[in-house]
């Protein structure tokens, strides 16, 4: 780990004014990332922001009926929520399918979205990866790429985006609130927060320097039964092979979102419109293009088998 | 080596031994405890060597560490509290788990510094060898450790599990959301995945947890 | 003590402390965290200094040169250390290592230690590593089994762990009956490389005094870590203290020193105070030994009866120049009858990280195949499973029908074990039984390992309070052997549990077996017998006894009528005794000894997505008397836990481009964690073994692990009809064979 200053923030003012002054400083807040690359020099900040005890950790109900999520709220919290295993069962269910119950106290909802890659060659330093050191090379391509992307991915990078969360976040359209250092606020709508790899790996998500998130912001509940289907070699603390979200609506309708298969959480809109008739046509579509390799070419068949498990589910399950 | 007539203690002494020097870095400030944790943390000035306060097992410390020493290795290295194990620094085994504010954490990924004000627990403040935790007694009953490493962190990974399901929290093998959790065979082994035990002790693990959750009923 | 001829009645045999399922005396300490762990022996030596490993980045080649600038000044560092400025570094005559544990210039492998940074703190240390730049010359190695097969020379092995295998071995004519046979099965199989994965990583503080050397260090092997790391620093071994009281799980990782060890060494002596060195988690896997891959062929010949009268198994595997195979074909030339037979082991070199003992080293891979083989070869035949098995039975070593088992169970394991899992409610017809969205299987294998003899000593004292110390320098490595020690002190000795205070781990000990191999339970035990023996004849003499009738018992001594307390024996200086049990090979060799079991397992396997899950367990296992039943059913749960992990997870997976194992930490290389263990049955027969020792007893940790994955792998054929016979069996290989989801 490289030294570094370190400084705790009382206001997103003051995080975003520390940002500022520090060019090559990072939030910390669950740790259970940053730290981690930290300690392999991967992440190398030269000032630490402390903003975990920024006051953002309330889930709030919306005037239009949905949920705000405040960006420290820890995995447990949100997975607990009465609201959210209620009316968003499908985010409580990735939550839980995610890492173990300790990560799940220290991770935050922001930290969550944030998290980088679990592709080995991303971890060894001493492998060329570009998402790590841009221009070096992607080890991954011709190596060991099991678990990495199958579609969405670059001649640049297979890498896929870890977190369950996420997934459950694209599925219900969240849209994700920062605050910038000059003080301007957006919403980034949770399909355009992150990014694919394209020549570019070296960026994971659209957020500049001393952007922080401020929350994560749901929509009024869409009904319908919901599902988080992990699929792993071990049964817990395994990061997915694949992963289906889904809503299932009484007529069949719904809307369905992949884990493990991109670098990005991966949802087709169009391929939605095919769930009365079947896994087989929505993945066709959710998949086209899709460019496995020898290694990870049985995440299609799992996909479309998965997804058609969801569905056989979806017919016996209350809405 | 301790000679045998010495016997009735040297099992006693075997313990103390780990904790008599305190490096010179700690400042014990005996009464800070009742800081309550809810207070905002004072802001810090940019340093790579910083203070920080928390309590552990009841006691108030005060450190100077440098910036990238992680709560374990404060623990382990400063306070020479080597319950708390490390067997991956990576947050990939648990045996680091130790309970901050009621709630288990890993203490391999977090910083010393983001302490500030914490009630920490580990191993050495549940029990002792002549006062046992219900937990550590029934991991020795139910012969729930073999080579002992992963051991701390089970035994506090499963205290405060158990007070998570009291609190409903859902976990993976939480069949309906809805409804608050019960401690099934099922739900204790998913909640209890994050500590590995490579040894394979976890069929009886499981076995000391439930006796223990039966008997807080 | 002499052992060479079987043990008679003896003062074991009371069994009024041994054979109790007693909870483990360091329970107390482990459970508290009080045991010390190498690492953290704050107590030993003051001024401790963080010493932290450099690995190479390359597989094979050369160092052309460092840049060590940076790192040597940034803050805190103490020293830097390489092949350049370590001494005179010569590799162990005993050549238990094999790759050097300094590497320079040449690499041998990827990982392999190449600089260590002492600095003051641990922070400092680890990020002034990173600072050293290094300058390769790389070559071209050998990373890829399947491609260097043809290369393979029948070699033959020795796992160092009581499992050999001759190059190529001929009984009868396997050909011949092969040929004839009317039904047949010839199948190939895979085993990849697995990993250790011990809690605790390899550890050491070294300090040095003048020229004598103390390492707390973590190791199965005593003696063998005092003998190879004086003998790699080139002192004398007795300037070399080596103290290992606790151990965070071995399994063959800590049976040989590692660069901790060394790298503590001469970092404390480049820093000139004393340095703790710990290797870094996602090291592990490539610095260290691992489990070698294999590739194994097997060819059964039967009479539509079932009989075998033909069997044959060829093993590949792949190590560095100089290294133990995997010598996967042990077992087979024991475990079944059958007239012809044909064995080999072929030896590809590989430039990974040399292949290590791993629980059950050979069988443990062997089982994994042939238990599969078994379970084919019986569907063929349209035979149960377990009857197959019993069918071919042998009393006798099958390779030398005049040389009897001294005892073996196996069909009495398989036929109560069938009876206790409810086996009759197996569907043979494969992928039948549904429970909801689950395929439900079930499986069986047996289970063998073979018992090892080695020979142990120790020395017991006796004090004027009545109070026994034992000291041996055998580990505990989460085997129980403070326990089942402490059991046998008591025991021999007459007194309490409590009166019995057990040592370990110190070479200043007697150099006991150690632990691997599962030799260390009956072993050590044999050894504190024989100096318990000696004690009680020094006890007799002291008290004017005979010490062939006198009784010890009740913490007395009594013959006749009398009756004196022990410790009065002891007198004010107390008595002390040191004896070493050693074997007769003539006589130990005139029977086979080996330990027998049969596993059973039912799995449930997602009928959409072929995730396996294992519903239940059972494991019944013969090994000689069980000294202490809970104990050793914690031995046998944690290698049938480790058996599903090689069965369903574990796939060190190697970068055949750039030679080294990818998913290097405990994220990406899984072993089971509790969701994936259900819960565990063990029965135990106890059947004392009086040509093992005077114990009784025979080795159990291993055998635990023997079969385990191949009953897994049959279980899963038997609830979804595929058959994967490339380990490990994951979605990637069922999904293409499962049923239409409807």
């Amino acid at each position: 780990m490289k030294p570094f200053t370190f400084e705790r923030v009382r206001t997103p003012a003051e995080a975003a004014a520390a940002a500022a002054r520090n060019p090559g400083s990072k939030f910390i807040a669950g740790g259970t990332n940053l730290l981690d690359l930290m300690k392999l020099e991967i992440e190398a900040p030269t000032h630490v922001i402390d903003v975990s005890r920024l006051t953002l950790d309330k889930i709030e109900s919306t005037p239009d009926g949905g949920l705000r999520i405040g960006a420290l709220v820890r995995n447990t919290e949100l997975a607990a929520d009465e609201r959210v295993r209620r009316d968003y069962g499908v985010l409580s269910r990735a939550l839980v399918a995610g890492a173990t119950g300790q990560l799940r106290n220290m991770a935050t909802t922001a930290g969550n979205l944030l998290q980088r890659t679990r592709c080995p060659y991303f971890y060894d330093t001493n492998m060329p990866c570009n998402k790590r050191n841009p221009g070096s090379g992607c080890s991954a391509i011709g190596g060991f790429t099991r678990p990495l992307a199958v579609i969405g991915a670059s001649d640049s990078c297979i890498a896929t985006h870890p977190s369950d969360m996420a997934v459950a976040m694209r599925v219900l359209d969240a849209t994700v609130d920062t605050v910038r250092p000059d003080g301007s606020t957006r919403a980034i709508p949770i399909a355009d927060f992150h990014r694919l790899p394209g020549d570019q790996p070296h960026l994971d998500t659209v957020l500049t320097h001393g952007e922080l998130i401020t929350a994560v912001t749901l929509p009024k509940p869409i009904g319908g039964a919901h599902f988080y289907h992990k699929v792993r070699d071990r049964a817990s603390y395994a990061f997915a092979l694949i992963s289906v979200a889904a809503v299932v609506q009484r007529d069949g309708t719904g809307r369905v979102a992949l884990g493990g298969v991109a670098h990005k959480p991966w949802r087709i809109e169009a391929a939605e419109a095919e769930m009365p008739r079947g896994a087989k046509a929505v993945t066709a579509i959710l998949l086209a293009g899709a460019k496995p390799t020898e290694d990870n070419a049985f995440k299609l068949k799992l996909v479309e088998r998965t997804l058609a498990a969801v569905l056989a589910d979806a017919k016996g399950a209350p809405q | 080596m301790q000679r045998p007539d010495e016997l009735e203690v040297t099992r006693r002494e075997l313990l103390v031994a780990g904790t008599a020097t305190v490096a010179a870095t700690i400042v014990p400030t005996l009464g800070r405890a009742d800081v309550p944790a809810t207070q905002p943390a004072p802001a810090t000035a940019p340093s790579t060597e910083s203070k920080v306060a928390f309590t552990v097992n009841g006691k108030s410390y005060q450190l100077e560490v440098d910036t990238r020493t992680t709560l374990l290795d404060a623990l382990r290295e400063h306070l020479h509290l080597t319950g708390s194990k490390k067997g991956c620094d990576h947050g990939q085994c648990g045996a680091c788990t130790v309970i901050v504010g009621g709630r288990r954490v890993l203490s391999c990924l977090s910083l010393a510094l983001m302490h500030e004000g914490d009630s920490i627990t580990t191993i050495e403040g549940l029990g002792t060898p002549q006062n046992l935790h219900p937990m550590q007694a029934a991991f020795i009953k139910h012969d729930g450790f073999q080579c002992g490493y992963c051991t701390p962190g089970q035994i506090c990974s499963a205290v405060a599990m158990l007070d998570e399901v009291k609190s409903g929290i859902p976990s993976h093998a939480t069949v309906d959301l809805t409804v608050s959790p019960k401690l099934t065979d099922t739900e204790l082994r998913e909640r209890m995945s994050g500590n590995i035990c490579r040894c394979g002790a976890y069929s009886n693990i499981v076995e000391a947890i439930t006796e223990v959750a039966g008997r807080g009923k | 003590m002499k052992f060479d001829k079987p043990a008679t009645i003896n003062p074991i045999d009371r069994l009024t402390v041994v054979g109790k399922g007693i909870d483990r005396i360091d329970g107390p300490l482990k459970t508290t965290g009080t045991a010390p762990y190498a690492y953290e022996r704050h107590d030993v030596v003051p001024n401790q200094a963080y010493g932290y490993v450099l690995g190479s980045a390359i597989a094979k080649g050369r160092i052309r040169s460092f840049d060590l600038k940076a790192a040597k000044a940034a803050p805190g560092v103490i020293a830097v250390v390489t092949w350049e400025n370590a001494g005179n570094l010569v590799k162990a005559k005993s050549k238990r290592s094999i790759a050097k544990l300094l590497a320079g210039p040449v690499i041998e492998h990827y990982h392999q230690s190449i600089a260590l940074v002492v600095a003051d703190t641990f922070e400092q240390a680890r990020h002034a590593a990173n600072l050293i730049r290094v300058e390769y010359a790389p070559e071209q190695g050998r990373f890829d089994l399947a491609a260097e097969i043809k290369n393979a020379r029948p070699t033959g092995g020795d796992s160092g762990e009581g499992s050999t295998a001759p190059p190529v071995h001929r009984v009868g004519d396997f050909d011949k009956a092969f040929a004839s046979a009317p039904v047949t099965l010839d199948q190939n199989y895979s085993t990849p490389d697995e990993t250790h994965a011990m809690m605790e990583p390899h550890a050491t503080i070294a300090a040095w005094r003048g020229d004598a050397l103390t390492v707390w260090t973590s190791t199965q092997m005593v003696d063998w870590t005092t003998t190879d790391l004086a003998d790699t620093l080139q002192i004398p071994k007795e300037k070399l203290r080596v103290i290992s009281p606790y151990i965070g799980g071995g399994f063959g990782s800590k049976l040989r020193i590692r660069s901790d060890v060394l790298l503590a060494a001469v970092g404390a002596r480049a820093a000139g105070r004393p340095v703790k060195v710990t290797l870094q988690r996602p090291l592990i896997m490539n610095n260290t030994g691992h489990r070698a891959a294999t590739v194994q062929r097997i060819r059964i010949g039967c009479e539509r009866d079932g009989k075998i009268t033909a069997i044959a198994h060829d093993g590949w595997s792949g190590t560095l120049p100089g290294g133990r195979p995997e010598t996967c074909t042990e077992q087979t030339r024991l475990l079944y009858a059958g007239p012809n037979r044909l064995i080999t082991l072929h030896t590809a070199a590989l430039d990974l990280p040399e292949g290590d003992s791993m629980r059950a080293p050979g069988e443990a891979s062997g089982m994994m195949a042939l238990e599969i083989a078994m379970d084919e070869m019986a569907e063929k035949l349209s035979m149960d499973p377990v009857l197959f098995r019993v069918a071919n039975d042998t009393q006798v070593d099958p390779e030398k029908p005049e040389r009897p088992f001294s005892q073996r169970h196996l069909n009495e394991c398989l036929q109560t074990g069938a009876e206790r899992f409810g086996w009759n409610k197996r569907n043979a017809k494969p992928g039948q039984v549904r429970d909801g969205g689950w395929l439900l299987g079930m499986g069986v294998a047996s289970a063998f390992r073979n018992n090892l003899l080695t020979k142990s000593a120790a020395r017991v004292r006796l004090n004027k309070r009545g109070l026994v110390t034992v000291e041996t320098d055998m580990t505990d490595i989460g085997t129980g052997s403070y326990t089942i020690i402490a059991q046998t002190a008591a025991e021999m000795m007459g007194v309490p549990l409590d009166h019995v205070l057990v040592q370990l781990g110190d070479s200043t000990f007697p150099v006991s077996a150690g632990s691997g191999g599962q030799w260390g339970g009956n072993n050590s035990t044999a050894g504190v017998y024989a100096a318990c023996m000696k004690l009680r004849e020094a006890v007799a003499a002291k008290l004017g006894f005979d010490a062939a009738d006198a009784v010890f018992e009740g913490g007395h001594v009594r013959s006749g009528d009398r009756s004196v307390p022990i410790a009065q024996a002891a007198g004010d200086s107390g008595l002390v005794a040191e004896d070493v049990i050693e074997y007769d090979p003539d006589f130990s060799k005139q029977q086979q000894q080996s330990t027998f079991g049969a596993h059973f397992v039912e799995v449930a396997v997602h009928a959409a997505t072929g995730e396996v899950r294992v519903r239940r367990m059972l494991a019944v296992c013969s090994a000689g008397r069980i000294l202490n039943p809970k104990a050793a059913r914690s031995q046998v749960i944690g290698a049938m836990t480790m058996g599903v992990g090689a069965a369903l997870m574990e796939d060190a997976v190697v970068d055949k481009r750039v030679g080294f194992f990818v998913n290097h930490d405990l994220a990406n290389y899984e072993v089971p964690v509790h969701a994936d263990i259900p819960h565990q049955d063990v029965i135990f027969l106890d059947n004392p073994e009086p040509r093992s020792s005077p114990m009784k007893a025979m080795g159990i940790a291993e055998l635990g692990i023997c079969g385990v994955a191949a009953a897994v792998a049959n279980a899963t054929y038997n609830a979804t009809g595929v058959r994967v016979r490339d380990y490990p069996i994951t979605v990637d290989k069922l999904i293409e064979g499962l049923p239409d989801i409807v």
